[in-house]
């Protein structure tokens, strides 16, 4: 079953398109993430799904509703936490989730369970103002307001943006939990290591998706073999590999070089040669499994 | 409702835990209508002046007599030059000085005819004709004692009464105006600028994926400011009654439901105005530019609309202020019912229901 359905989605300010032509489907009860880089139309997209901006072209069903006709429907139904933190600074941690609780028409009591694991960390600073809050605090915070109505689905836009790697953890630990709890969680990110924490993820690139699929699924798709490769003067290896007739894609990688090739059956002993007769000292090569990055990287340069 | 509720406690808790801008709203009213009372005053007293009299007889001393005496003017120094009239102004502190010609009395005994020259500084030109105008008037009562009980010339006597505002207090045409002001203030702008806020801050984007629908945003918004500004506005009143006794001929109820609706109209403008700025800035910006200017000097507040070119009194129909400041002051100072104020009231209503239709038109319900 489908709590997303997608279709041709289109938005463009002005000439720049921020989401071209979006087709997809999101499971319910799954964790499905949109990895991308900023301004690749991650935010504009989730604002449609949320009914907050209209898409130019293509349509899209949320729950079932329409995102244009049936927004009110929408609205009583997902949970959604911008980018930004949006909740009232002026007001203590428990003031901002009452208010959140009334608006929806519900009390904290009511849905204590759902948001109880991180309310209790929460919980001795239940009197201070948001605004004094640590940014992991502020997260956990926003993430029980946008809970508090018990949702069907959950719209987490970057929501680890801007937070220690401790809290990132944490946060992802939590939306496990959610999802246990029968809650689809539509979340995007810019960190690529976040994607291995989601069920599926979909690759996005200035407005467009590159490829959507199981995480392992996309990285058993990558074609050819991997090489991390090193050597003393690391400009001219990554130069060298480049002009290599059998080079698919070089990148920088940390302290090594991630070199693609494009035959199935090459070694590393063959780039050994290669790089020998180019007078390389202290070469290291070791093949590996490509990671998110790889893969982005790949699909991009298609 | 209880929705409703939540969100105006909300709003009340924003405006309570800001001191700062408490301070401004409650203090403000306050501080402009003591300053307007007692130091922006158009009336005359105690102006300094000096004298030239180159007669020095007993009808000149009369003359001068009555004038200082008569609680305007008070005599700075004697002059005994015409060459000492430049440098007596230019010393800042005379406003006025009344030369007599030689030989006075005399000239007024035998040829009727005498003159009194008066030579005012008009660097303040409104201040400059006042004095002339109070100088002048005590001269012409002089001359009046000095007719009494002959009848030679048959004279047409001027009996000069000055209706609701007998003694020409200033304050009671500043309180009408002062009243739209602060109204506009604290309504209208705090509104607006509370709801560019939410836009800025984000908020607002929570709020719209949310069960609230616009009009309980915007009502919501509105509630807490309406108390605000009715509770302003009583002082106001306490304070016009009582510190500067401005009376309140009319009826309070009638000045009070009156007032209600100008309340309305602000509040409907500061929503209107905050449908179009996106950011607590714009909203301050369009709300001085757009409403409190036009207020303090289209309406009638300081200057009087007749006396306005004829373009500036056709735009000066549009300004909401202009129609309160006419009704309070028909009901204030001159006791009018209400069958003499329908037209205003229904202008005020029309202008109200125009502004809350527009902007319920041009809220936005997303993002864009």
């Amino acid at each position: 079953m489908s709590s997303v359905i997608i279709e041709n989605l289109s938005k463009s300010y002005g000439d720049v398109s921020a989401v071209d032509d979006i087709s997809l489907n999101i499971d319910t009860g799954e964790i499905f993430g949109f990895i991308g880089p900023d301004g690749a139309g991650k935010t504009t997209l989730f604002r449609m799904l949320t009914s907050l901006l209209i898409p130019d072209k293509g349509k899209a069903t949320v729950e079932g509703f329409d995102i244009v006709k049936e927004f009110k429907k929408i609205r009583s139904l997902v949970g959604y936490m911008p980018g930004r933190f949006s909740l009232y600074q002026d007001l203590t941690v428990e003031e901002n989730l009452n208010f959140f609780a009334s608006v929806f028409g519900t009390t904290i009591q009511e849905n204590y369970n759902l948001i109880k694991d991180i309310y209790v960390l929460l919980e001795p600073f239940r009197k201070r103002k948001a605004g004094k809050l640590s940014g992991g605090m502020k997260q956990k915070l926003a993430l029980c307001c946008a809970l508090i109505h018990k949702p069907k689905i959950l719209f987490l836009d970057e929501p680890t943006t801007g937070v220690d790697p401790v809290s990132r953890n944490e946060f992802w630990d939590m939306l496990g939990y959610l999802k246990n709890e029968g809650i689809t969680i539509v979340v995007s990110t810019p960190y690529m290591d976040e994607a291995n924490k989601c069920d599926r993820i979909a690759l996005m690139q200035r407005g467009k998706i590159l490829e959507t699929n199981y995480l392992k699924n996309i990285i058993a798709r990558y074609p050819g073999k991997l090489f991390a490769v090193k050597s003393d003067i690391m400009f001219i290896l990554l130069k060298d590999l480049r002009d290599y007739k059998n080079s698919n894609s070089v990148f920088s990688f940390g302290d090594s070089l991630h070199y693609s090739d494009s035959r199935t059956d090459v070694t590393k002993d063959d780039i050994l040669n290669y790089l020998k007769s180019k007078e390389h000292k202290n070469i290291l090569i070791e093949e590996i499994e490509p990671n998110i990055e790889d893969c982005f990287m790949d699909l991009m340069s298609k | 409702m209880k929705r409703f509720l939540a969100f105006v406690s909300k709003e009340f808790k924003h405006i309570l835990r800001d001191y700062r801008t408490l301070l401004i709203l409650f203090g403000m009213p306050i501080a402009q209508i003591l300053l307007f009372g007692f130091a922006i005053t158009n009336e005359i007293k105690d102006a300094k002046i000096a004298i030239l009299d180159f007669s020095k007889d007993n009808t000149t001393q009369e003359i001068s007599n009555k004038i200082l005496s008569s609680g305007y003017f008070l005599l700075y120094k004697n002059l005994s030059s015409t060459r000492d009239i430049e440098p007596a102004f230019k010393e800042g502190i005379i406003k006025e000085v009344i030369i007599f010609e030689p030989e006075f009395g005399k000239n007024l005994e035998k040829s009727k005819l005498a003159n009194i020259q008066i030579i005012a500084d008009a660097s303040d030109p409104n201040l400059a004709n006042m004095l002339i105008g109070y100088t002048s008037s005590i001269i012409l009562d002089y001359q009046k004692d000095l007719l009494k009980g002959k009848t030679l010339p048959p004279i047409i006597n001027t009996d000069i009464k000055m209706l609701f505002n007998p003694n020409l207090k200033s304050v009671f045409m500043f309180v009408p105006g002062l009243m739209a002001v602060i109204l506009l203030l604290v309504s209208a702008m705090m509104t607006s600028i509370s709801i560019a806020k939410e836009k800025e801050l984000g908020t607002m984007e929570i709020l719209l994926v949310s069960p609230l629908n616009p009009l309980q945003i915007i009502v919501g918004k509105v509630v807490p400011y309406f108390f605000i500004s009715l509770i302003n506005y009583i002082i106001i009143i306490i304070l016009a009654k009582n510190v500067f006794l401005v009376p309140i001929t009319g009826s309070i109820i009638l000045l009070i439901l009156e007032s209600v609706l100008f309340l309305l109209t602000s509040l409907s403008l500061g929503i209107l105005i905050s449908t179009i700025s996106n950011n607590q800035q714009t909203a301050l910006m369009i709300s001085i530019s757009a409403l409190m200017l036009p207020a303090i000097i289209l309406s009638g507040y300081i200057f009087p609309v007749e006396n306005m070119p004829l373009p500036l009194q056709v735009i000066s129909n549009i300004i909401p202020a202009k129609w309160f400041i006419i009704i309070v002051r028909g009901i204030m100072l001159k006791g009018v019912s209400f069958s003499y104020i329908v037209t205003e009231t229904a202008v005020l209503a029309g202008m109200t229901l125009f502004f809350v239709l527009l902007s319920i038109k041009k809220f936005k319900i997303r993002l864009e």
